[in-house]
């Protein structure tokens, strides 16, 4: 028996191929201002080792990129965040 | 007018009323040079990131001021600098929307609650559909 055109679907992963497109968040959801006293929110852009992520990964217009940058080494002067870390997340 | 924040930390080794004393020291300071005081933030004894002079946790204080002619802030900074209860403080300028993040910090409008209150309220002023009645004479009248 033929596989019909049903069961082939399902043979592959559908969602391959299909890239999801990233979005800055500060500019969809309209956050003009990134408070470096808030660790927890500034938390998503370091990755396990405190290190900023990249644009490529984070989505981020350049804009809101460098202040999320400027706010998290406001925060790592305060020592609200790590310079260096092992397991932060 | 600029609106410009400090945030310090306060050596936790000292007694109560000494961090206290210290607070209000700079908030006095802030005073004489002319700054008007916007908000006063006590964010309380947190864990320090990394440990600065040997001190694994802080008293962190935050205070908003805006002034006219900021020429002092150096003096202000340099101040800051040389007392030795602090162990770290940040001076910077606030943009428009920073004053307005701030402002809307205090009153309680940013956050997951606000955002959902925001949504009920907005659900409950939304125009409810109208019901229209029917009365008898004007179905008489149709018919």
């Amino acid at each position: 028996m033929a596989a019909t055109r049903e069961d082939v679907k399902f043979l592959s992963n559908p969602r391959i191929g299909l890239k999801q497109k990233k979005y800055c968040r500060f500019r969809r959801f309209g956050i003009k201002y990134i408070d470096y006293k808030d660790p927890e929110f500034l938390k998503q852009f370091i990755n396990e080792q405190g290190k900023i992520l990249p644009r490529r990964i984070t989505g981020n217009s350049l804009k809101f990129q460098r202040r999320v940058a400027t706010a998290i080494k406001r925060a790592r002067q305060l020592a609200l965040l790590p310079y260096v870390g092992d397991l932060l997340k | 007018m600029r609106h410009y924040e400090v945030t310090f930390i306060v050596d936790p080794v000292l007694s109560g009323d000494e961090v206290k004393a210290t607070a209000e020291h700079i908030l006095e300071e802030l005073k004489q040079f002319g700054a008007t005081i916007v908000a006063v933030d006590e964010m309380g004894l947190r864990q320090l990131a990394y440990p600065i002079k040997k001190r694994s946790s802080g008293i962190y204080y935050c205070y908003e001021f805006s002034c006219s002619e900021a020429s002092w802030l150096a003096k202000f900074e340099l101040n800051l600098k040389r007392n030795e209860k602090l162990l770290r403080f940040l001076v910077v300028k606030l943009d428009k929307y920073g004053v307005k993040y701030n402002d809307d910090k205090r009153n309680g409008r940013i956050g997951k609650k606000y955002r959902e209150q925001a949504e009920a309220a907005a659900a409950e002023s939304a125009p409810a559909p109208q019901v229209v009645d029917l009365d008898e004479e004007t179905l008489e009248d149709a018919e």
